[in-house]
């Protein structure tokens, strides 16, 4: 048996013995969780450096920090979460217990992916055991050593039997992938993502992918510029531009864009000094393979900024490229990395049309101190999330669905979006077995004057909850008047039901 | 064909005319003029198809459809309104909220045992969301199918709603079309192949599917009443329905009680024959009428068992003793045959479902709060109703879909409009109040580290006094820059 079939095989019998379905349970977990982030952080933020030259304060802002905020979320709120929700009834339903029950799905896959290893697997991990589920945690084999220090030590903290961590390439994803799962959770790209769905497909399981794509950055000509470029410098070059959210590339009018790549540079001076090789703060490209990847997408470009690499280092400056043309290598794929392309264009409508020509983003960035303009950007385009006058920081807003829509993605997650993610809201109506006589205008043989009762009482859908307490006995009365007169049509039936 | 009608129906959702509230509005009320006008029509088509009452016809579909029509029409325009959020110390005077928005273009694959109310509600939400829809009709129900080509267009904008009909060829053309969401009703089978295309082109899904519904009736209830709403349920339709009943669990002891109430309640419902009662249907086609009777081989027949197959018909049924591994306990029945298979307490019950696939839903009668209870909390479905049966589809405030083999997503009511939109998160901040970002920003210390995180950490705190407190400073620090270029 392999080691993916165990592991799934463990935590489905784990999650049949039923004890992920407490609170308390879920609970635990979570705060031992907290306690390993906690008390492993130097072991994270190593793993992290070696991996992708993270520095020692990128590691809790950029991936940790967040995690602690979910945790406490989830621990605060599990109780409310988890309850019944009441739900609208209708005329047929006034007596009788309505709700949505939350309930756990059962085994979830969560695919982590390599650029915020921490902060993109456990988030998913942390909806998962609050929702009452077991979780098989599959770390991307290309961030190295984060994957052996997950594999390693996150079972001496939660459940590794509920829990249990698979570590692995795409072999071992394919294997894990012809098992059956209640739920995938994917974070990476489009391509392996409908691999993912496909497999998920196969056994009608449910997913959630969180994918990536061009994230566009539009600046007006009405804002304050140098604010501006301050923001877009520190979202793009973060993490070396390995971010899914990234602004991707910007749209400006040609009058401005001179005076965009000056403050960029000046930023990108302010955060990474002259020699952004030397400072701790700037990152490193994960891999060879990326570092190739990215340095072909500048080929045909204008370089207005940077350019300067080191392949031993992984090594890319913060680079920005002017003028560049729709049809350019940098345009026709995710960048991730930290070359910034400028394309110009004549109006806010232009930028609008140019950006619905493409695949739907994961985040749409504008920046205008216009209101309206504002507005009509986000009313004539769709993304998964729209940011106007800064980057990324809609991510830390939990009461925010994260996720995208079309290419960028499928599903939501982040706070109770998660939790309502990686749950199955049962319908629940309970009834009783009396006032049969209100059931007798459904049953044959079926009559004009029957139906007209069923239409009238179907039909009529009451908020139960807002009606005022005078308006819910008037209601009742008149329901009560109505078995009266149903039981007395006709009389033959009653007289074969008796 | 289903290429043109897919192409035309992007190019009318692109021309950006299916957005506004109106033209939504419009839509549905057109289409609620459809369902009311032209019943006697959908009436004949659906005798036609299946043999279905003229009373059942409203009740089981049309109603469904009247319903989430009137309930988008009063709510749409809140339903379509930004929804504020919950804001953190960083975002207090940013505006934070979720807009619905419309995904694009929607193919809804009908199936044939509803086939209006599950082509159409559907629709309704498609509508209400702000998208087109290429809308595909089982061709299984052939009368249904050829009808709505004919009225849809004649009421519906016909660019933005194309009707395509056909079988599995062009159902496979449609498949490989792009589309936004893709919404089927059917099989599991086939939910699979809708699922693997829909990955092609990474559209989402809502399956919604079937299964065996187990039905259990406790010992502790009032069994007179249960046997009359289980038959009420089992057999409407000719049992064609996706939350039938599609076996009971229960003691031996009561086992013969319960086919004596079930046999009296089908004497009142359909008469001695019931192949003269117009209330009872028929099965909709030869093959599923072979399929059925074959069910039947090898078990005991307490009630009924005899068919006609000229008329697709087969007399309400109930099998009696069936052991869990005959060839019945195989497969989703759809047909009006009821086996029982008999289970000596509710833990053998419990365990019984548990082994099979997650059911579209769960039925239990009982009198007995604890008994009800554990049933709940034991097992899980797509839904659950307890003392009656299929009435929770009639609830619109009520998520209506299934769990793993039984289904993927939900929809009724406002939960249609929300599965067919897109939830997008909005978050507008200004441009001032610079000097908050600054402790994010490199070259990093601890001391910026310390005050970044002071304000991450703040973001799933509910300190609502800190966060007034916070209003008023970061007031003042916003207009400090105002006061400062003015007077500095």
């Amino acid at each position: 048996m392999s080691q993916e079939q165990r592991a799934v095989e463990r935590a489905r019998k784990a999650f049949c013995t039923g004890r992920t379905k407490p609170l308390q349970y879920r609970i635990d977990q979570l705060k031992n969780l907290q306690r390993f982030i906690v008390e492993r952080q130097k072991e994270i933020a190593d793993a992290l450096k070696k991996d992708l030259n993270k520095s020692e304060f990128g590691t809790p802002l950029y991936e940790t920090m967040g995690l602690e905020g979910e945790i406490s979320l989830a621990v605060s709120k599990l109780a409310e979460w988890a309850a019944p929700r009441p739900a609208t009834k209708n005329l047929l339903t006034v007596s009788d217990e309505v709700y949505i029950q939350p309930e756990p799905l059962g085994v979830v896959l969560i695919i982590g992916a390599w650029n915020y290893p921490w902060a993109v697997t456990l988030q998913p991990l942390i909806g998962a055991i609050a929702a009452g589920n077991a979780a098989v945690i599959k770390p991307s084999e290309v961030c190295v050593h984060t994957s052996k220090v997950m594999g390693a030590l996150l079972p001496l903290y939660i459940d590794k039997e509920v829990y249990p961590v698979v570590t692995g390439g795409v072999q071992e994803t394919q294997e894990l992938l012809q098992h059956r799962f209640d739920y995938i959770f994917y974070t990476g790209n489009c391509t392996v993502g409908k691999v993912i769905m496909e497999a998920a497909a196969k056994h009608l399981t449910p997913v959630t992918l969180e994918l990536g794509g061009k994230s566009p950055c539009y600046i007006d000509k009405n804002c304050d510029i140098t604010i501006a470029c301050r923001r877009i410098a520190w979202g793009k070059y973060t993490n070396c531009g390995q971010t899914c959210i990234a602004p991707d590339y910007i749209l400006c009018d040609p009058s401005i864009q001179d005076r965009i790549i000056e403050e960029i540079k000046k930023s990108v001076k302010e955060f990474y000094t002259e020699d952004p090789k030397t400072c701790s703060d700037y990152g490193r490209i994960i891999n060879k393979r990326h570092f190739k990847r990215v340095m072909t997408l500048l080929e045909d470009s204008t370089i207005a900024m940077g350019g300067q690499n080191d392949e031993s280092e992984c090594y890319i400056a913060p680079t920005v490229l002017k003028d560049v043309k729709p049809g350019a290598k940098v345009m026709q794929e995710e960048i991730f990395g930290p070359v910034l392309p400028i394309l110009c264009i004549g109006n806010v409508d232009e930028a609008i049309d140019f950006i619905n020509q493409r695949e739907k983003p994961l985040a749409l960035y504008i920046f205008s101190s216009d209101n309206k303009l504002i507005k009509h950007m986000i009313t004539e385009t769709s993304s998964g999330g729209v940011l106007a006058n800064d980057c990324l920081v809609h991510f830390s807003v939990s009461s925010l669905p994260f996720g995208g829509v079309g290419n960028s993605g499928m599903g939501s997650y982040h706070g109770k979006f998660s939790f309502d993610q990686l749950s199955h809201l049962r319908g629940c109506l309970i009834k009783q077995l009396k006032m049969e006589g209100m059931n007798k205008m459904r049953y044959p043989p079926h009559t004009a004057k029957k139906l007209s009762w069923a239409r009238f009482f179907i039909l009529n859908q009451v908020e139960l909850s807002k009606l005022g307490r005078w308006a819910l006995f008037a209601l009742l009365a008149v329901v009560v008047a109505v078995i009266l007169q149903v039981r007395a049509i006709p009389a033959t039936w009653s007289s074969v039901l008796c | 064909m289903e290429k043109q009608a897919v192409d035309g129906a992007r190019r009318a959702f692109n021309s950006g005319r299916s957005r506004p509230l109106q033209y939504r509005k419009q839509q549905l009320s057109a289409l609620l003029r459809l369902i009311r006008e032209r019943q006697a029509e959908i009436v004949s088509a659906l005798k036609r198809d299946i043999s279905r009452s003229e009373f059942d016809t409203p009740i089981f579909e049309l109603i469904g459809i009247e319903n989430d029509i009137k309930l988008a029409e009063r709510n749409l325009a809140d339903w379509m309104a930004p929804q504020p959020v919950k804001k953190t110390l960083l975002t207090i005077t940013d505006d934070v909220y979720i807009k619905a928005e419309p995904l694009g273009v929607v193919l809804i694959i009908g199936a044939w045992n509803y086939p209006w109310s599950l082509t159409l509600r559907p629709l309704v939400g498609a509508i209400a969301a702000g998208n087109a829809a290429v809308v595909k009709p089982s061709e299984v129900s052939k009368s249904s199918a050829s009808l709505l080509k004919e009225l849809l267009p004649q009421y519906l904008d016909t660019e933005m709603y194309p009707v395509v009909t056909g079988g599995v060829p062009e159902t496979q053309e449609l498949l490989k079309q792009r589309f936004d969401h893709i919404f089927y009703t059917g099989n599991s089978t086939v939910g699979k192949l809708v699922m693997e295309a829909a990955a092609r082109h990474l559209a989402p899904v809502t399956l919604e599917l079937g299964g065996k519904s187990p039905c259990y009736i406790d010992k502790d209830c009032d069994i007179a009443v249960a046997c009359r709403r289980i038959t009420w349920g089992k057999f409407a339709n000719c049992g064609q329905t996706c939350i039938a009943p599609d076996y009971i669990l229960c003691h031996p002891n009561i086992q013969h009680r319960v086919i004596e109430e079930i046999r009296q309640t089908l004497l009142e419902f359909y008469g001695e024959d019931p192949k003269t009662s117009p209330d009872y249907g028929r099965i909709i086609n030869q093959h599923h009428f072979d399929r059925l009777l074959a069910l039947i081989e090898g078990c005991t027949v307490a009630v009924g068992g005899e068919s006609d197959k000229s008329q697709c018909y087969i007399t309400p049924t109930i099998l009696k003793d069936v052991l869990p591994h005959a060839r019945i306990m195989q497969e989703e029945i759809f047909g009006p045959v009821l086996p029982i298979v008999t289970a000596g307490d509710v833990n053998e019950v419990i365990r019984f479902i548990n082994e099979r696939p997650k059911p579209l839903a769960l039925y239990v009668f009982s009198s007995n709060k604890k008994v009800v209870r554990r049933m709940l909390n034991e097992t899980t479905s797509g839904g659950v109703l307890v003392n009656d049966v299929m009435v929770h589809y009639t609830i619109n405030a009520l998520p209506f879909g299934g769990v793993g083999n039984s289904g993927v997503g939900r929809y009724h009511g406002k939960h249609t409009f929300d599965q067919l939109s897109h939830h997008r998160a909005c978050l507008i901040k200004s441009l001032a109040m610079e000097r908050l970002n600054m402790a994010r920003y490199p070259p990093m210390t601890p001391s910026r580290l310390r005050t970044s995180m002071f304000f991450l950490r703040s973001r799933s705190g509910s300190c609502d006094q800190a966060l007034r407190a916070w209003a008023v400073v970061s007031s003042l620090l916003r207009y400090s820059d105002i006061i400062v270029i003015c007077f500095g």
